[in-house]
């Protein structure tokens, strides 16, 4: 039928295939019954992709003379790389191969080892049959585009700037906020060595801020990405900030100067207030304001101009207007943090309805120094301490109703917030209420054997609710927190000033947007999916874009900074490189074939399908094409043909899988219904 | 004791999110029927009618075509037309006595191996209550019987 020569090489994964998947009886199989499709040769291994494994790949092309290839073992999406490479190490044009999944398709979700060998067979049949159909092809050489954009300017999209930056490249810095520093500009300190979190960050915003190869864009938002690895076209609006960034000293006057006091949720977490032209803190970078243009007087009611008025450089423009920049870059790093779980969902923890329970955000502004009480910890009324605390771990988190995942950070962060209230009110009690301490990574522990001496007090149970509705005597006027001491087995009920409510992380409002704006994916939590959850953390399934800190799920500062530098070296090693070597998958009009009907013209969402008016036909620009295939269904002629994936090949495959039968081989023995 | 039948599905699987669904799958050791079998096609948009009426053809008794969710594409919106095509040959195919259980278009994105492997699950349970595919000998335009391509299992089940 054939005069291919097939190799077949099915795995055993030590026993994760071989245990389920009779792996020497569908080696048997492959070499009698294939072989009217081609097969010459069938043989197992340990291990496929060990070196031994690849050798035995090599050797047999050489020596026995293969023209294809079939490798029967984990999923292509992690090893089809791997046995490419041996192939053309073997001089055998790599694509001639094809790999077929029967571990994570087959023997890992069957059980039935009659059946899994059964499928094994099929599949590899498909496998077979389709690759008599592979074409020699050679990867897409295309160049990368030395700059990077980096989305978001947290610390871990900070670090990721720098790293770049400071290696010779170009960056544009996009931040939505008026500033850059993120997350860990709001903090206090932060845990375990207790460092002032301004004090290590500003270095590295100011940094940001000067350098000569970041091209800082804040107040900005990306709003269209075209192109692809090494070729990305970004739209980014600078939103109007009503000055001339020119003439602005970042004086702050026109802060001073105007009247109008609006409360600071973003910055403050609710706890502030701003004024409607602000710079979100003291050491913001860059250090200029924003006219905020809900709140401001003038756009209301088109009288004030205070800012105008009192401003030593004439550097107001109210009129100014969204300015939209194209930017060519290479690669882009998403880096776009979290948001904190909103607390109001757990009525019954009382946030939002009683006075005194605050979040850890808003605990944390209260915290810092530079916060609005000055870093003293007060209750609402802004001037009593509190003589008692509680801190509610895992709101949010690991909880069935709101968010599966663990945060990561709560018990950290609350044992931190423990340490800060008995270090600035030393007579008060301290009240840790948490389902599991977490307390993993370096010098963490040890963090909360020095807390557990500062005579805190650690209740183990889940806070069934926090009530002002006093019953017990000393309970008048205060906060009571109702939980199961699991410890001992009863219910506690511990009167306090204070609650804190250590609320988890969660992914931004808008990932889903984000992801799709990007070309990504968001798991059921909308935390971007990395490539490989051990093995590739940082890059993703698109090509040229790579994720870092909290949007790819809940970490701690130096989780965050450590992806922000490893993503910056991923994009830094594709600069190196020049260019990248695409995969060949792409379609293409044959001519003699092609109406001219234009019905393709219309399915293509890359516009690399043109009509070429004189000739009549339809021509497929192969470098904006991405390979979907949708064209290459919809041709009513079958004029169009996709490479890796054309008709005969999926044809060839179908067949190939049809070929062993599904119902004598798997029907199975069931007991007789029980009579009635 | 009586043999309960196994129906044999082909799923056509997008290579971004449902083929990754399927290893997902696999990776947490998510059990489900064995009578599916995959072809990765790089879109859910990919999937042409012949692919569909050749499985039949040959011996199928489902179709699956799993693609990302709408608004997920990794080629922004490839998958509607996936859908649009899925939903046109599914009339088409009841005309022709092919039961609407027996293709189905399944949305599962790269995270969702469970939903994906509980839709396979599902399918083959209605398949296996439809039973085997037979498609029905139809009165030919001048009143002669035509039997219409039958999968070769039923054969003689049809002559006879």
């Amino acid at each position: 039928m054939t005069d291919e020569r097939i190799g077949v090489y099915v795995c055993r994964c030590g026993t994760n295939i071989a245990g389920v998947v009779d792996v020497d009886e569908v080696v048997r199989w492959a070499g009698e019954s294939l072989a009217e499709r081609g097969v010459v040769h069938a043989a197992a291994s340990n291990f496929m992709c060990s070196t031994v494994g690849q050798e035995t790949i090599e050797n047999d092309i050489k020596e026995k003379g293969l023209t294809r290839l079939v490798v029967a073992a984990c999923s292509p999406h992690l090893h089809e790389k791997t046995f490419r490479t041996a192939c053309e190490r073997a001089g055998l044009n790599p694509y001639l191969m094809d790999m077929v999944s029967i571990r994570e398709h087959v023997s890992w979700v069957h059980v039935d080892k009659e059946a899994a060998t059964h499928k094994a067979k099929a599949v590899i049949a498909g496998g077979v049959s389709r690759v008599a159909w592979h074409e020699e092809l050679e990867p897409l050489e295309v160049p990368i585009h030395a700059s990077t954009l980096i989305v978001g300017g947290g610390i871990a999209g900070i670090q990721a700037a720098l790293e770049i930056a400071d290696s010779g490249q170009q960056v544009y810095l996009v931040e939505r906020e008026p500033s850059v520093g993120g997350h860990m500009a709001q903090f206090d300190k932060t845990f375990p060595t207790l460092d002032c979190s301004a004090c290590i960050l500003t270095p590295k915003m100011a940094d940001i801020g000067v350098h000569p190869n970041v091209d800082l864009l804040t107040w900005s938002e990306v709003e269209d990405v075209d192109g692809y690895v090494g070729n990305f076209t970004v739209m980014v609006r600078k939103k109007a900030r009503g000055i001339d960034e020119s003439l602005c000293t970042g004086c702050g006057i026109c802060e001073e100067k105007c009247p109008k006091k609006v409360v600071d949720e973003v910055f403050e977490a609710g706890l502030g207030y701003r004024k409607a032209i602000y710079t979100p803190f003291p050491q913001a970078v860059p250090n200029l304001p924003v006219i905020d243009k809900e709140n401001c007087t003038y756009y209301d009611t088109g009288k004030c101009k205070a800012c105008e008025k009192f401003c030593p450089t004439e550097a107001i423009r109210f009129e100014q207007e969204d300015e939209m920049l194209e930017i060519e870059v290479g690669n882009i790093i998403l880096a776009t943090g979290y948001d904190l779980f909103d607390a109001r969902r757990i009525p019954q923890y009382g946030y939002g309805r009683l006075a005194n329970v605050f979040t850890s955000l808003e605990f944390e502004r209260m915290c810092n120094a530079a916060g609005p009480t000055n870093g003293s910890i007060v209750l609402r009324d802004g001037a009593t301490a509190p003589q008692s605390v509680a801190i509610i771990h895992c709101v949010g988190s690991r909880d069935r109703n709101h968010n599966n995942y663990c945060s990561a950070i709560c018990c950290m962060a609350s044992l931190k917030f423990a340490h800060l209230v008995k270090e600035r009110v030393p007579e008060a009690d301290v009240f840790e209420f948490y389902i599991d301490m977490r307390t993993a990574f370096k010098d963490y522990d040890e963090f909360y054997q020095r807390v557990l001496e500062e005579d805190v007090h650690f209740i183990r149970g889940r806070v069934a609710e926090v009530t002002d509705a006093a019953r017990l005597e000393g309970e008048e006027g205060k906060l009571i927190v109702q939980a199961e001491d699991t410890l001992i087995g009863k219910q506690r009920r511990i009167p306090v000033d204070m609650v804190v409510l250590s609320s988890g992380l969660q992914a931004r409002h808008d990932a889903k947007e984000v992801a799709k704006l990007f070309g990504i994916s968001c798991s059921a939590d909308e935390w971007f999916i990395e490539k490989h959850p051990k093995l590739d953390p940082v890059a993703t399934m698109t090509e040229g874009i790579f994720i870092a800190g909290c949007a790819q799920g809940p970490k701690d500062i130096p989780a965050s900074v450590s992806q922000g530098a490893a993503a910056a070296a991923r994009v830094l090693g594709r600069i190196q490189q020049g260019e990248i070597a695409l995969e060949p998958v792409r379609a293409s009009v044959i001519e003699e074939k092609c109406s001219g009907c234009r019905i393709c013209n219309l399915l293509c969402p890359f516009s690399a399908i043109t009509f070429d008016d004189v000739e009549m036909i339809t021509e497929i620009n192969a470098a904006l094409c991405q390979g979907c295939g949708t064209c290459v269904a919809g041709c009513p002629s079958g004029a169009i043909t996709g490479t890796q994936f054309s008709d005969q090949q999926v044809m060839a495959q179908l067949e190939g899988l049809l070929s062993l039968n599904g119902h004598e081989r798997i029907a199975v023995q069931t007991s007789e219904p029980a009579a009635v | 004791m009586s043999e309960q039948f196994e129906p044999l599905i082909i799923g056509y699987t997008c290579n971004w999110c449902s083929y990754r669904a399927a290893d997902l799958a696999g990776t947490s050791r998510q059990k489900y029927a064995p009578n599916i079998r995959l072809i990765r096609l790089m879109c859910s948009g990919r999937f042409s009618p012949e692919f569909v009426l050749k499985a039949f053809a040959g011996g199928a008794d489902g179709v699956m075509i799993t693609g990302c969710h709408p608004g997920e594409c990794h080629y922004i919106e490839q998958n509607l037309k996936a859908m649009r095509r899925f939903t046109l040959l599914r009339s088409t195919l009841k005309q022709m006595g092919i039961e609407p259980e027996r293709f189905k278009l399944v949305w599962a994105s790269a995270a969702e191996g469970i939903h994906l492997a509980q839709e396979i699950d599902k399918m083959v349970e209605q398949v296996r209550a439809l039973g085997p595919l037979k498609l029905p000998v139809l009165a030919g335009v001048n009143g002669d019987t035509a039997a219409v391509p039958i999968h070769p299992a039923h054969v003689e089940e049809v002559e006879a």
